[in-house]
């Protein structure tokens, strides 16, 4: 039903274009006076007109209704059944009711539960063909009253671009409301986390053990929610990750725009880029099928004891999974350094090396900086390759040899498996998400405002 | 026949120790397509040497031959002997950095670095380690300046970006840091271009003031700015070198067709 109206709408929409169009264009083969817009933006006024209100009408109703249908029926149920019981087993009748409607029958629904059924059905035959009505009827009333606007002089072009830029900056608002959306969802449950567990000792505790019992039954720790090692952890992980990224994601940046030639370039550069799109549970497999072993044996023969899930390991591969976020954006950057600049360069005696040095890089800085935070965020943030290749047990360590873990592995480890979602435990992951959104966001704010202080902006 | 018109123009007076830079026989290839046929041109000592032609002649190309600018385009292809001194700067036994260094450049679009105007007159005295303090690199700079005519409008803010500076100061900013590496030969692709006639007057008069202590070739569409600043003049069409001289003949009599035909405007 709901696709037929759009589809309807959407018909009615194109011909009001024409419409429109046909029409300001007849106008101003009859008439003397040139129209202000060109004929398609006469169309485009109609169509709005027809089109938009409509749309927005059948969002709403589809967003409303379920919520409106769900009050009603509530509210024609038998006192006698419902007098006693709370209102999440209320909720579990209306969705029994609800399946029933939609002819899911499980065992034998009580009778009131099958003729409440019988009315909700009914109910929403009415709501759709209501909703049909009234969107057909609004279409046809925008399209009755925009085509009549529509004269030589009036100013349709000036109409359609101002829809054009308010459905621009809804677009862009969006973005930002969901991250508020995130940010409040995060606070919400990390606020229920502090009832429990002090802030204080979450954010200056030493020690982090949270699998507490949650059955009588269970084995389990006594519960520490000191959430410093893990951040080291972290800290720890992508901090080798970083030191090997940079140099080498920098270097072959510099390498490829200005000392390569276009055919190496035409290769590499594509290859490079297949390396953001390996799946992450794919370096994981590198990681503890590869580089983890190999490092392991290694340590033994120098006679140095690496754990086989040791932080370098996670680090070198995460290092390798994100060369190409800032090779590729290094890249893109000095490349966009007007040639102009290459060559005042190197006409006053420079070489490559220090034109590179001493223009290009300081020029290309923002877009540099830009490939080097979306790669560290990227390190902060990622997931499967430590959950597959760092430990669980959060070692407070700097010692990149000893197995660390992650904020993310924890928030992995917390929210699988036997949960109950007001304990702690749970609610820890929350807690764990917040404080590091938190801190990428800090790590973004910092780092644009160095990009500020130091560019060299060159137009 | 360029060869040949070359020996016949420059008379036994002249002896080859005047010119600062001497082309013989230049051709130059962009991948198949030739910009430049058998070009012979001497840059005399201490003189302006203005080239002019129509558009796409190969002005541009050939003054960039001059410094070895070509070589940063992957396409081009030089060939023939020019020599600076005497000495072949093609030769494999040259630096084209050191011979930059030697023979500055000053672009057609004005493009100081995004640095500070010090920074950017600085620029090459630091890499070349041509001062060995703060103070002579200060004194580089402000002399520099000075002789590009720029310093009384910038003295009070030496920090600010050289980008912050109208066009015409941007442009004489790039002259003074072609000055600042004391190169001996200073290239010019249109350095007035961009500007209006007040700021073309000022680079104008500069350019015959540095005549003093340097060498200047500068490539130029403008007739009169040719007649104005330069000693010799020569002239390019469709790549090839049409006639060569003192400026003052060519303006007034011109030998060939050809640049009479551009001089009094009738194409090009
Ligand atoms: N980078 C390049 N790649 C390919 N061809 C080029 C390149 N630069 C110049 N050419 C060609 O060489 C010829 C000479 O160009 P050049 O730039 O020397 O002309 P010009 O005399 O400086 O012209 P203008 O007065 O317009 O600056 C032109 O035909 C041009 O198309
Ligand atoms: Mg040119």
């Amino acid at each position: 039903m709901l696709l037929y109206v759009f589809a309807i709408i959407l018909t009615l929409t194109v011909l009001a274009y024409f419409h429109g169009s046909r029409r300001a264009a007849s106008l101003s083969a009859f008439s003397d006076t040139p129209l202000h817009s060109r004929p398609a933006y006469h169309g485009a006024y109609v169509a709005i007109w027809a089109g938009l209100p409509s749309q927005v009408l059948v969002l709403l109703w589809v967003s409303l209704e379920t919520a409106a249908l769900d009050a009603l029926i509530a509210g024609t149920l038998p006192d006698a059944e419902t007098a006693a019981l709370s209102s999440s087993e209320r909720g579990l009748i209306v969705s029994e009711i609800k399946s029933v409607a939609r002819g899911l029958i499980f065992g034998e629904p009580a009778p009131f539960i099958v003729d409440a059924a019988a009315r909700y059905g009914e109910w929403q035959r009415i709501a759709a063909w209501c909703l049909a009505a009234s969107a057909i009827s609004l279409v046809l009333l925008g399209l009755a009253v925009s085509q009549r606007r529509i004269t030589a002089l009036f100013r349709a072009r000036h109409r359609v671009e101002r829809v054009l830029n308010g459905t621009m900056v809804l677009c862009s608002l969006a973005a930002i409301v969901t991250t508020f959306g995130i940010v409040i969802s995060l606070a919400f449950e990390a606020f229920k986390f502090f009832q429990h567990v002090p802030i204080s000792e979450f954010l200056f505790g030493l020690s982090w053990e949270p699998q507490i019992a949650i059955r009588e039954d269970q084995v389990a720790g006594t519960g520490a929610f000191g959430a410093i090692p893990v951040f080291a952890g972290t800290f720890l992980i992508s901090a080798i990750a970083m030191i090997v990224a940079v140099p080498v994601g920098l270097m072959s940046a510099v390498y490829l725009s200005e000392f390569a030639r276009p055919g190496f370039r035409a290769i590499v550069k594509p290859l490079l880029e297949i390396l953001a799109g390996v799946p992450t549970v794919v370096y994981g497999f590198f990681a503890v099928l590869v580089i983890a072993p190999a490092l392991k044996s290694f340590g033994g023969d120098i006679g140095l004891p690496i754990a086989s899930n040791s932080a370098l390991a996670a680090g070198l591969v995460m290092g390798i999974m994100i060369i190409p976020f800032i090779s590729s954006l290094s890249d893109d950057a000095l490349r966009a350094v007007p040639q102009a600049m290459r060559e005042g360069s190197l006409g006053l005696g420079a070489t490559r090396a220090e034109t590179v040095l001493q223009v290009l890089l300081p020029a290309a800085l923002p877009g540099i900086m830009g490939g080097i935070l979306l790669a560290a965020s990227r390190a902060i943030g990622e997931t499967m390759i430590v959950v597959m290749a760092a430990g669980l047990i959060a070692t407070l360590t700097l010692d990149p040899l000893q197995s660390v873990t992650t904020v993310t592995v924890q928030i992995v480890t917390l929210l699988t498996g036997d949960t109950e979602f007001d304990s702690p435990k749970t609610l820890a992951a929350f807690a764990l998400g917040l404080t590091l959104f938190v801190m990428t966001l800090c790590l973004n704010v910092a780092a644009l405002r160095t990009v500020q202080k130091y560019r060299e902006k060159y137009d | 026949m360029a060869m040949a018109q070359v020996a016949v123009e420059m008379p036994e007076v002249e002896p080859e120790e005047t010119f600062k830079m001497l082309g013989r026989g230049v051709n130059v290839h962009y991948g198949d397509k030739q910009a430049l046929f058998d070009v012979s041109l001497a840059i005399r000592a201490n003189q302006v040497t203005s080239l002019i032609g129509p558009s796409g002649c190969g002005k541009s190309t050939f003054i960039r031959c001059l410094n070895r600018m070509n070589d940063v385009i992957e396409i081009c292809r030089v060939a023939g002997d020019i020599t600076l001194d005497g000495r072949d700067i093609y030769s494999p036994k040259i630096d084209a950095v050191e011979l930059r260094a030697r023979v500055g450049m000053v672009f057609q679009k004005a493009n100081p670095f995004p640095k500070s105007i010090f920074d950017n007159v600085a620029y090459g005295p630091r890499i070349h380690g041509l001062a060995s303090n703060k103070t002579d690199l200060e004194a580089i700079v402000v002399q520099s300046l000075s002789q590009a005519g720029l310093f009384e409008e910038v003295k009070d803010r030496l920090h600010a970006p050289g980008t912050s500076l109208s066009g015409g100061q941007q442009q004489r900013l790039c002259i003074a840091r072609a000055i600042a590496v004391t190169p001996e030969v200073i290239l010019m692709d249109e350095p007035c271009s961009a500007l209006d006639p007040i700021a073309t007057a000022r680079i104008e008069e500069l350019i015959d003031e540095l005549r003093k202590d340097y060498t200047i070739v500068i490539v130029t569409h403008s007739m009169q700015q040719a007649a104005r600043v330069s000693q010799y003049t020569a002239f390019f069409h469709l790549g090839v070198l049409v006639e060569e001289g003192e400026t003052e003949f060519m303006f007034t009599t011109p030998r060939d067709q050809r640049t009479q035909d551009y001089i009094t405007g009738r194409f090009g």
